[in-house]
């Protein structure tokens, strides 16, 4: 064995490098941890709360949590995956999930994400909000309604895009993404498909216009195995049924 | 149109009501009012659901709209789906499909065809035909036939069955599948589909023909009873090819009268709103369509089956054609007016679908590899095909972005509205007017309304038994007389409760 620094994820042993987060370093050793804010391209944002694990018997956000030599990480515990269940059932009710109707349904990672920590039911009251369809682009449709505020089309377009086109707007549960414009029209922004902004939204909200049910059931991206397999639906090409623009 | 619509003094009737209807899909109730002396005065077919995707949908993007709408029915949903494809293909400027996305959509089409005329026929009807009316109400349900005609019941559920293994082998899934874009479909057949989909057809296509002989025997035994019943003279409209032939998928609208002469012929039915008017009355949320040039009173009309088969010159399958003609000789080629012919001319169709599934499982076409194509968008968009219960009519218009702005359906039951209106009115008049109303009697008003398959909600469906409370009301005082329940377990027992 090599002195590489490592802790343990429900026993197992992951070894890490100085400066990785537990998430990144899991991640790197093939185990899945589950979350919808986090990238490995950005910075992590520990905002969506679904990658809770215990790190020596605390909770921790396992994406913001720095890796340690010697931690104790449990993830996959019934605790923990009813806290998890808690926090996708509330994502779900507080926007307007109607995955039955969505084209990004079986190609979805808010979707897969509740299939994997086993959400059959939203369980809670739905808040059913009235939000708008924005379609004002020639390319592409911005649907508020499913947005989860994981805000990585925020950080893409400020960080890689260079365009600060999405912004959140209010506080606490006022809170929602806004297009930031005078207007706040998608149509009035410099946004394109090939922006790295179009690539990330782990749910159907910012879509390509005029398609959609390209891919028939059954070969959709989470259709034959589950997340933990498969990976981020923003992280694998369009040509795999991703939304990666190679 | 029957007097028995309104009566002239309801203060002084009797009220008696179906509620719900059962082995029909979706929720309705009749009411009838009758005098002292059991002569019914009043009888009314009532929708008592609300459907309201017409507004659910606005402000929706256009492509969403053929997955989204499907969600109005279980049974059905193929027919939703495709009228709103056909309506999104104009949107998007598209006015002729590549030959393989065609046939695609045909073949899901007949698929959904052959399994929900197999569903009404077997599950929901075959009890009417092959019990009586005095059998215990315990028996006249799909258990009951399951029990005493075990290779009926066994047909119905495979035929339903296969229809549906066409539906998930085209549009990916048995129920709400997502087949259809914008301008095509998403997938074609593979050879090894086609084959697993042929393995069982001829046996389908063998046990069409044993139901229609099961139909013609039901005739024979009682032609004045099956000519008779809930019989109206009507006009008939449906879609039909460019040919004359019978076609589900797609062609001009026809309209016959009742004497079979032509009203209008092959409409371009983009044109249906110059056509047909829709009528509005406080009792039911269901509205009257009616022939615009004929008024309400004589210009309404019936879809479904029976139009479908009286309208067409010919099915363009043989053994079909053959079965039609047989029909059609019943009236010497004139349109046959009997309610209870629908189920003849329902199983007919599904012998029809069963032959047009194997004509489109031989084309080659169906593996081809173009299956979508676009043109310039427009923002009106009007889609209607032949659904199993009838004539389906979708129209759709967006605003500049694509998003849905005004949406129009026209259900296949709504066009029958009037029909089984009239239907169960010349029932009351028949069979229950001056007689004690008993179970088996309130049981023919259901036989009639059943005939024309209706999906009153279009969204909403119960399996089993369903509760039925027939109150007799006194006609001064408003007291209950008397009240008959069918639980849920179909016993009957005589019950007051508060009115």
């Amino acid at each position: 064995m090599s002195g590489e620094p490592s802790f343990t994820l429900d026993g197992q042993q992951i070894p890490f490098q100085e400066g990785q987060t537990v998430m990144q370093a899991a991640l790197e050793a093939g185990v899945y941890i589950p979350h919808l804010c986090f990238n490995p391209e950005f910075t992590p944002h520990g905002s969506c709360r679904v990658c809770l694990v215990k790190v020596n018997n605390r909770m921790q956000a396992a994406c913001t949590t720095p890796a340690a030599g010697g931690q104790t990480v449990q993830s996959e515990t019934e605790e923990l995956r009813e806290i998890r269940r808690g926090i996708l059932q509330m994502l779900f009710v507080e926007g307007n999930h109607v995955c039955p109707a969505c084209e990004k349904s079986g190609a979805c990672q808010l979707q897969a994400v509740a299939y994997y920590v086993g959400m059959l039911a939203p369980h809670f009251k739905h808040f059913y909000p009235r939000r708008p369809v924005d379609a004002s682009h020639p390319d592409a449709v911005i649907d508020f309604n499913r947005c989860i505020m994981c805000e990585l089309c925020v950080r893409a377009s400020r960080d890689v895009d260079g365009k600060n086109i999405f912004a959140v707007e209010g506080r606490g549960i006022q809170a929602h993404l806004v297009v930031n414009t005078p207007s706040g029209q998608l149509g009035a922004t410099g946004f394109s498909l090939h922006d790295k902004a179009a690539q990330v939204c782990p749910t159907g909200s910012i879509l390509t216009k005029h398609r959609g049910y390209d891919i028939p059931i059954g070969q959709r991206l989470y259709d034959r195995k589950p997340i933990n397999v498969v990976g981020d639906v923003a992280q694998l090409p369009d040509s795999q049924g991703g939304r990666r623009h190679d | 149109m029957s007097e028995l619509e309104t009566a002239a003094h309801p203060e002084q009737l009797c009220r008696v009501a179906i509620d719900p209807l059962s082995r029909v899909e979706g929720h309705g109730k009749v009411t009838l009012l009758a005098d002292r002396n059991h002569h019914i005065r009043q009888a009314r077919l009532h929708i008592v659901e609300f459907r309201g995707f017409e507004k659910f949908i606005q402000g929706r993007p256009y492509w969403e709209v053929p997955v989204a709408v499907q969600r109005l029915c279980g049974i059905c949903p193929v027919s939703h789906n495709l009228a709103a494809a056909k309506a999104v293909d104009q949107l998007i400027g598209v006015e002729q499909l590549p030959p393989a996305a065609e046939k695609i959509r045909r073949l899901m089409h007949y698929g959904q065809t052959l399994q929900s005329h197999a569903v009404h026929f077997f599950h929901l009807a075959s009890p009417d035909f092959l019990f009586d009316f005095d059998n215990p109400v315990a028996q006249r349900n799909i258990g009951g036939v399951m029990a005493d005609y075990p290779d009926i019941a066994r047909q119905g559920v495979r035929l339903r069955k296969y229809g549906q293994e066409v539906i998930r082998i085209t549009a990916g899934k048995r129920v709400h599948g997502t087949g259809t874009v914008p301008g095509g479909v998403n997938k074609a057949l593979t050879l090894r589909e086609r084959n697993y989909l042929l393995t069982d057809l001829e046996l389908m296509t063998q046990w069409g023909r044993n139901i229609l002989k099961l139909m013609k025997k039901a005739y024979e035994a009682s032609p004045g009873y099956f000519t008779r019943f809930a019989a109206i003279q009507s006009n008939y409209l449906s879609l039909v090819r460019a040919d004359g032939a019978l076609d589900l998928y797609h062609g001009g609208l026809r309209v016959k009268n009742d004497q079979g002469d032509l009203l209008f012929d092959h409409l371009d039915y983009r044109r249906y709103s110059q056509v047909i008017r829709e009528q509005v009355k406080s009792w039911s949320y269901m509205k009257f369509p009616f022939i615009n040039s004929l008024g309400p009173e004589k210009g309404w009309y019936r879809v479904g089956p029976l139009a479908r088969i009286n309208n067409c010159d010919f099915i363009p399958t043989p053994v079909a054609e053959e079965e039609r003609r047989e029909f059609m000789a019943l009236n010497n080629g004139q349109p046959i007016h009997a309610t209870l012919a629908y189920h003849w001319a329902r199983m007919i169709e599904l012998l029809y679908a069963t032959e047009a599934i194997r004509e489109l499982l031989l084309d080659p076409d169906i593996f081809g590899d173009e299956l979508v194509t676009r043109g310039e968008m427009t923002r009106e968009g009007i889609g209607v095909i032949e659904a199993p219960r009838g004539t389906l009519f979708h129209h759709y218009r967006i605003d500049e972005d694509g998003l849905i702005e005004k949406a129009n359906l026209i259900v296949s039951t709504t066009n029958n509205n009037q029909a089984m209106n009239e239907s169960i009115r010349q029932v009351a008049e028949n069979y229950l007017d001056g007689k004690e109303l008993t179970e088996p009697l309130l049981n023919q008003i259901e036989v009639a309304v059943r005939a024309y398959d209706p999906c009153l909600s279009c969204a909403t469906h119960a399996l089993g038994q369903m509760p039925l409370i027939v109150e007799l009301v006194e006609e001064e005082s408003g007291a209950m007389m008397d009240c008959l329940v069918r639980d849920a377990d179909g016993k009957v027992r005589e019950s007051f409760v508060e009115f």
